[in-house]
């Protein structure tokens, strides 16, 4: 029995036992006089029932299918003959072959290798043998308990309660995704991350100057480490970001000025919106552009005007184009705490003789300065993290310079470079990307954490 | 008869200001001024002036217009989406509403004081000095302190804050902010001083203080005032005007208009009959 | 006061000219910026566009071609392997010698073969697959021109024609088919029916867009229930404390953490821990779906507290449960303002590229996906993929791509914003 006719299958036996717990708590009802004998309605008799069948299938189904991979592959591994004397890579990939083969016993992949076939052949078995008891169990389950669920229908049961009961747990276990996820993500990357800093020391790694982790491929290579120091990924990462903001601060915040203070309201309602645009373009799109269009335009233009060794890949690209992409995301966070400050305000300035733009630059900004401050570190964390675009228009080579037409390369860029394609879990080039990964998380994190720390604060003093 | 309950008919649309509206030593003189916020209409057809050195109050139920039209006065109204204002204004003859007149010089020669206090999130220190900064009226630095000194101690702060010139000034007490808001005006010496409603926000005492300064400050300045405050009105100023509907009802000494109003809605609104 | 000091008025009036030029100046800065937001929008489309545009469209060569069977080297036409392993391509190339029967140098026919695609030899395998009575027929069919020639046709009229490898000889042909009308620009069809390919002119977004589909598919029966239920319980429910504070500020700092990172989660999680497979539609779902979750949960609460609190307290009066006032009263009343977030969550996990490249959605994958089992990719990784391509064919698909992302993502915002028009409602 597939996945699919099993959860089918369920969903029919659950709608059974609802229809069927509900006429029996009208029939016990009726047998008292009437509907209003019931503690609850008869709908929920029937959920009631429902939840008790199909909670503890689904939970026993779900428990199964973790572990039931893991398991069978074990039996596989045990019984193939030499499975001891192989390394942990070369088992991943005789258990793919056996897989493979499994899968699809007719493929034009010559399997000659008797062993595997026969492993292969024991597989299918297994998984044949895993679905059948997988199914039988869960549908035990769900018959067991719904019928309990059933026999306990009484007018006295409080099942409205029950399943209210159930209902806000299910509200609760949602919200608890959150947390989970952020428990997820501190994990995964931390315990890659412990791993990689058991082979190279935390001090080569923040504060080396060389980056190479190309070399580590030969495993027992002499001297075959590579070299990780990251700094050169954390000064291209500045830059860029850097060049970034300094596109995005002036025009982002220029722009909500002039929005919110002095364009009037028809001006306001077609422009807002086709800034807005461009925060919904994909960094993909972005990347494309950079790499395709500003790149070679910003190069042949600084070569006309006398620049030598002006890369393709320059800094000033990527970042130039990652301003572009943030300037609606800092103008949308500057026009909303140019709105939060009162009124009033203005009106003293104003009342004083000031100009408009005096009141702007002396009054209004510096009332909405932490708020702007707040929303430009948030925008800093994303050209921090952003990733397509300097991924296409941003360089691979690791270079420790501040000259924005030299090609630089970024921790993102890294990231991917390191994890795109095949790799080995174990070899430190494959954890270092995690441990780039932590850097890029605890930075963001910091900066996310004060900035809406910060932005609160702000609210909450108008308020 | 009760002239309360049918005020369409005793202020009709060609109704007379009834008193002395007019003063021949006016600062500020308005004629036929009508406001409007979009459709709607909230000042009709006032007239009246403010003398030099006077103290003007405005008074009158909630909604009459007042303080719309003390707004109008050093055009405040401006920052307001939809708001339009027809009629002559004048500031010794200088046409406020003129195509010509710039209203940057016009506010540093009619200051504002607001219902709420409204000091900026500065020092006091600086929020003094921000009108002469702007302004560009001082060049020296000691210059802008002695300004500062002289406009706190003329709204009577100077004493409470002489020692915390560098403390935020949305630190201070209710009363003290908005005492720190006329010394901001003051700052800056116009000639003229609006107060709109400045002591709704202040407890008595502080209220108390802020009349103490109006007295003050009216042998140096022109100030209009609006207040809801009967007493209030009574006790600051020489002449009072009474706004009803948006109507300029009566305006005349401010003794004659608490013991003996020439009109009968001036009269029913002082008993209280009506507010 | 002081008689010789200037007055205030005149002091004021003294630096007007210069407040008023600084006025104007910040003023011309704020127009500035506005401008050059507008402008890179601008130029972001016409660039994308003018690239793009040509890729809705391919240039096909006219051929008869003759399915002799003893030329394809037939001799059963049910014989599958004999069907599969038949020289197509001798076919095709004997259909140009016999255009072009000037052509004799050996040099000269190779690239005289050169004018059109491999595909041509797949079409002829699929016609006698569907049709077996063709074989012996002589065919008259359009087919797929090579994407030089492609390109060099496109760009024919331009100041300088993309010439790129191709010989003069060959243009000269070129030449020839498109004056006599046996080469013409049509609709690009394969650009939407079929997958990834090395050729550029037989490649397509196909597979791409059904990939995207079944990756929002999953990524939207996930996160917006779940997303719904964790704000419903977050308004609705959760006591003010600590612990409720504490899922309040994780979901608002998810929400600014960078996509990449979720990529690194789903490689850790899914791939390593739970061994699923890589470069599959679930997994790319659940990882979008981590990612979208904190936009979908921040968007419906605002949506449940805007709901005036009188219809709560209106509906408890009468007896219902809190459950009940969630389900009758508040879900409906918050849903426009829930699916508004939810489109525009599903529009963000549509552009999103980074996270899919560290869970392999970015291997060549020539075939269309089935479901949500079969390896994929999706268009955004699509566009990433072929913009490293040399090929300038690619680079107009890459573009090509672009246009249709970006039509999706406008569309769907477009939904998102008349829906919020439609069911707004005032309190």
């Amino acid at each position: 029995m597939n996945l699919t006719t099993l959860l089918l299958t369920l969903v029919a036996l659950s709608a059974a036992i609802f229809y069927t717990s509900r006429r029996r708590s009208l029939s016990k009802a009726k047998a008292l006089g009437g509907q209003h004998h019931l503690n609850s309605l008869p709908l929920y008799y029937g959920m009631m029932a429902c939840l008790w069948c199909a909670l503890p299938a689904i939970s026993v189904l779900v428990i199964w299918s973790i572990f039931d991979g893991v398991i069978i592959e074990r039996i596989i591994v045990q019984s193939l003959p030499n499975s001891s004397e192989l390394t942990s890579s070369e088992l991943g990939l005789l258990i793919n072959s056996i897989q493979n083969y499994a899968a699809n016993p007719g493929s034009l992949t010559e399997v000659s290798d008797p062993a595997i076939i026969q492993a292969a052949e024991r597989l299918v078995d297994l998984n044949r043998v895993n679905a059948m008891a997988r199914a039988l169990l869960v549908l035990i389950f769900g018959v067991i308990f719904g019928a309990i669920a059933w026999t306990r229908v009484s007018p006295e049961l409080r099942a409205r309660q029950f399943v209210e009961k159930v209902f806000q747990s299910l509200l609760l276990l949602s919200s608890f995704v959150a947390v989970l996820v952020t428990v997820g993500i501190v994990f995964s990357v931390l315990f890659e991350s412990l791993r990689f800093f058991s082979v190279i020391p935390v001090t080569d790694f923040v504060f080396g100057t060389h980056w190479s982790p190309q070399t580590a491929i030969h495993d027992g290579q002499v001297g075959g480490s590579g070299s990780f120091g990251a700094v050169p990924l954390f000064a291209g990462t500045l830059l860029i970001s850097a060049i970034a903001m300094l596109v995005a601060v002036p025009t982002g915040l220029m722009s909500a000025i002039y929005l919110s203070e002095y364009a009037d309201r028809r001006v306001r309602a077609i422009v807002k919106p086709m800034l807005e645009v461009l925060a919904g373009i994909p960094t993909v799109v972005y990347g494309f552009f950079a790499a395709l269009t500003v790149a070679p335009t910003i190069r042949s233009f600084l070569e006309g005007v006398g620049f030598e060794n002006v890369s393709s890949e320059s800094a000033l690209a990527a970042g130039g184009v990652m301003g572009i992409m943030i300037i609606p995301f800092v103008s949308s966070l500057s026009d909303d705490v140019i709105n939060a400050v009162p009124n009033s305000l203005r009106d003293g300035s104003y009342g004083l003789g000031a100009t408009k733009s005096e009141t702007i630059k002396k009054v209004v900004i510096p009332a909405a300065l932490p708020g702007i401050v707040g929303g430009i570190l948030l925008a800093v964390s994303r050209a921090i993290g952003e990733t397509m675009i300097v991924v296409m228009a941003a360089g691979l080579a690791a270079n420790l310079t501040a000259n924005p037409l030299e090609s630089v390369t970024t921790v993102t860029v890294q990231i991917v470079t390191l994890l795109v394609g095949d790799q080995e879990f174990d070899s430190p080039k494959t954890l270092a990307a995690f441990a780039l990964g932590l850097v890029l998380f605890l930075v963001t994190l910091t900066l996310n954490f004060i900035a809406l720390h910060v932005v609160k604060k702000y609210r909450e003093q108008y308020e | 008869m009760n002239m309360a309950t049918n005020t369409a008919e005793t202020i009709g649309d060609n109704h007379q200001t009834v008193g002395t509206p007019f003063v021949d030593n006016a600062k500020l003189s308005m004629r036929n001024v009508n406001v409007f916020y979009g459709e709607k209409q909230a000042i009709f057809d006032v007239g009246m002036d403010i003398g030099t050195n006077e103290v003007m109050a405005m008074i009158g139920p909630s909604g009459c217009g007042k303080s719309t039209f003390l707004r109008c006065l050093n055009r405040m109204n401006d920052t307001i989406e939809g708001c339009r204002v027809e009629g002559d204004l004048n500031l010794e003859g200088e046409d406020i509403y003129g195509a010509k007149l710039d209203v940057v010089p016009l506010r540093a020669r009619v200051g504002i004081v607001f219902q709420k206090p409204n000091p900026f999130p500065k020092s006091i220190y600086d929020n003094i000095a921000y009108g002469p900064r702007i302004h560009g009226l001082v060049s020296k630095r000691t210059e802008l302190d002695e300004i500062v000194e002289t406009s706190l101690q003329k709204a009577g702060l100077w004493n409470e804050v002489k020692d915390r010139l560098d403390a935020p000034g949305t630190g201070l007490s209710g009363g003290q902010q908005q005492r720190l808001c006329i010394a901001r005006t003051i700052a800056v010496s116009p000639e003229v001083i609006l107060m709109d409603e400045p002591c709704s926000a202040l407890d008595p005492i502080a209220t108390a203080k802020i009349e103490e300064l109006i007295a003050e400050l009216s042998e140096n300045y022109t100030i209009a005032i609006v207040t809801h405050s009967m007493q209030q009105a009574a006790r600051v100023s020489n002449r009072t005007a009474y706004f009803h509907l948006g109507k300029l009802i009566e305006v005349n000494e401010t003794e004659k208009v608490f013991t003996n109003p020439d009109h009968q809605l001036t009269e029913a609104y002082i008993t209280g009959r009506f507010g | 006061m002081n008689s010789n000091k200037p007055s205030t008025i005149d002091l004021v009036n003294r630096n007007l000219q210069k407040r008023y030029r600084a006025e104007k100046r910040f003023q011309i800065f704020g127009i500035a910026s506005i401008g050059f937001g507008l402008l890179c929008l601008l130029v972001l489309f016409t660039d994308i566009v003018s690239k793009g545009a040509g890729a809705f469209t391919s240039h096909y060569i006219q051929l008869t071609v003759n399915l002799d069977p003893d030329d394809l080297d037939i001799t059963d036409i049910t014989d599958e392997s004999q069907l599969a392993l038949a020289d197509y391509q001798g076919v095709v190339r004997k259909a140009l010698r016999d255009k072009f029967p000037d052509v004799k140098k050996r040099g000269d026919r190779r690239k005289l073969y050169g004018l059109v695609s491999n595909s041509a030899g797949f079409r002829l395998q699929e016609i006698l697959k569907n049709d077996p009575e063709k074989l012996g027929e002589q065919l008259t069919l359009w087919v797929l021109a090579d994407d030089d020639i492609d390109t060099y046709a496109k760009s024919k009229n331009d100041a300088e024609p993309f010439t790129g490898r191709l010989n003069d000889k060959q243009i000269g042909w070129v030449n020839t088919l498109l004056d006599s009308g046996e080469m013409q620009s049509r609709f690009n069809r394969v650009l939407f029916t079929s997958g990834d390919s090395r050729e550029p002119e037989m490649a397509g977004i196909r597979g791409a867009l059904l990939g995207s589909l079944y990756t929002l598919l999953v990524t939207l029966v996930l996160s917006f229930p779940i997303g719904v239920a964790a704000a419903v319980y977050l308004e609705e429910y959760a006591p003010k404390n600590k612990f409720t504070d504490f899922i309040e500020v994780n979901i608002n700092n998810l929400a600014a953490v960078p996509s990449i990172i979720y990529g690194l989660l789903g490689l850790a999680i899914f791939i390593n821990f739970f061994g699923m497979p890589r470069s599959i539609p679930l997994v790319g779902g659940l990882v979008l779906t981590l990612m979208t979750l904190p936009t979908i949960i921040i968007s419906s609460r605002a949506a449940i507290k805007s709901v005036p609190p009188s219809i709560r307290q209106a509906a408890l009066g009468l007896g219902a449960s809190k459950m009940q006032v969630i389900l009758h009263h508040v879900l409906p009343l918050a849903m426009p303002g829930m699916l508004t977030g939810a489109i525009i969550g599903m529009a963000q996990a549509l552009g999103e590229t980074a996270p899919l490249l560290m869970i392999g959605m970015v291997a060549f994958i020539v075939d269309i996906p089935q479901s949500i089992m079969d390896p994929a990719t999706v268009l955004p990784v699509q566009i990433y993929l072929w913009s490293d391509s040399p090929e300038r064919a690619f680079t107009e698909r890459t573009s090509g791509a672009i246009i249709v992302l970006l039509a999706f993502l406008i569309l769907m915002n477009t939904i998102a914003v008349l829906l919020r028009r439609r069911l707004e409602r005032r309190w």
